[in-house]
């Protein structure tokens, strides 16, 4: 996390900016260098979606992507889990979809997900993409906070525990 | 790795925080208000105990900054603490990086698009 170097003008690759706009709100922007119709494209077709959704570096393999981008359809991503036994899905539906403008879709995998609401807007043949991620209340934000800050605390505590023992 | 961030970050509170998640119970109790909040009665309830062995729990929780509680009318709330939410920053950070570790990849499907446009010449209509 090194501040000098996430804001170095010239990492022209990374433009990603994230600000908790409320006490339940995530917002993240990014400009593409094509129109909108391609990117548009990229975010609701299946083969597209399962070459970016996934970053490398999380060491897990999507085995499914089903994504049906009309208003009222549904989506559903599978993941391998390297050490879990049971791959995981993240599934919802799409709220509206509005080519090649607007997408909204909600987060169904836990009780008080958000929803997601990404707009898209062509300037000089680059799109700038601003996505929403609105939870139901700032409990579930911060819970959803909280829950991957505290995600690892099973592996935590099992670590704690060795370390525990070997002070004894 | 986070441990170790862990122990940097909080050495002074380290030693109360160890002692408060050595034990089985403690450690159930917040990973119960990693899900929602919980009234110590419900705690006690779901643990098996009594009001007051709960109370302890909370208590030695509430002293490492992993729990907060309020009480309200007889009721004391519990919820996870500031010390344990206190990673906001760091997960915001993460969840940026998430998002820009997918958009890179994306910027390089979004150019092979293009130029498979372009070849095409422009006949998207298909």
């Amino acid at each position: 996390m090194d501040a000098t170097q996430a804001n170095d003008p010239a990492d022209v690759r990374d433009g990603t900016t994230t600000e908790r706009t409320s006490d339940r709100e995530l917002v993240i922007t990014r400009t593409f260098n094509g129109p909108v119709h391609l990117v548009f494209k990229a975010w609701t077709t299946p083969e597209l979606l399962m070459r970016w959704w996934v970053p490398e570096s999380f060491g897990i393999n999507l085995v499914g992507c089903e994504v049906d981008a009309r208003t009222g359809g549904r989506y559903r991503f599978v993941f391998d889990v390297p050490g879990q036994p049971e791959p995981a899905a993240f599934f919802g539906r799409y709220l509206e979809v509005t080519p090649p403008k607007r997408l909204v879709w909600t987060n169904e995998e836990t009780d008080d997900g958000s929803v997601t609401t990404v707009t898209f807007e062509e300037k000089d043949g680059k799109t700038h993409l601003v996505l929403h991620d609105l939870y139901p209340s700032k409990d579930a934000l911060d819970a959803a906070l909280a829950s991957d800050s505290t995600g690892a605390f099973p592996e935590q505590f099992d670590q704690l525990d060795v370390v525990l023992a070997s002070a004894e | 790795m986070r441990i170790l961030n862990y122990m940097v970050q909080y050495q002074s509170h380290f030693d109360a925080s160890f002692a408060a998640l050595s034990d089985a119970t403690r450690r159930g109790v917040l990973e119960q208000l990693v899900r929602s909040d919980a009234s110590i009665t419900q705690l006690a309830d779901r643990f098996g105990m009594t009001l007051t062995g709960m109370k302890k729990h909370v208590s030695v929780l509430e002293q490492a900054g992993l729990v907060a509680t309020r009480k309200v009318g007889r009721v004391r709330t519990c919820r996870l603490g500031a010390r344990t939410l206190a990673d906001e920053a760091a997960w915001i950070e993460r969840y940026r990086q998430l998002w820009a570790e997918r958009f890179n990849a994306l910027d390089t499907i979004v150019e092979e698009l293009k130029r498979q446009e372009k070849a095409d010449g422009r006949d998207t209509g298909e």
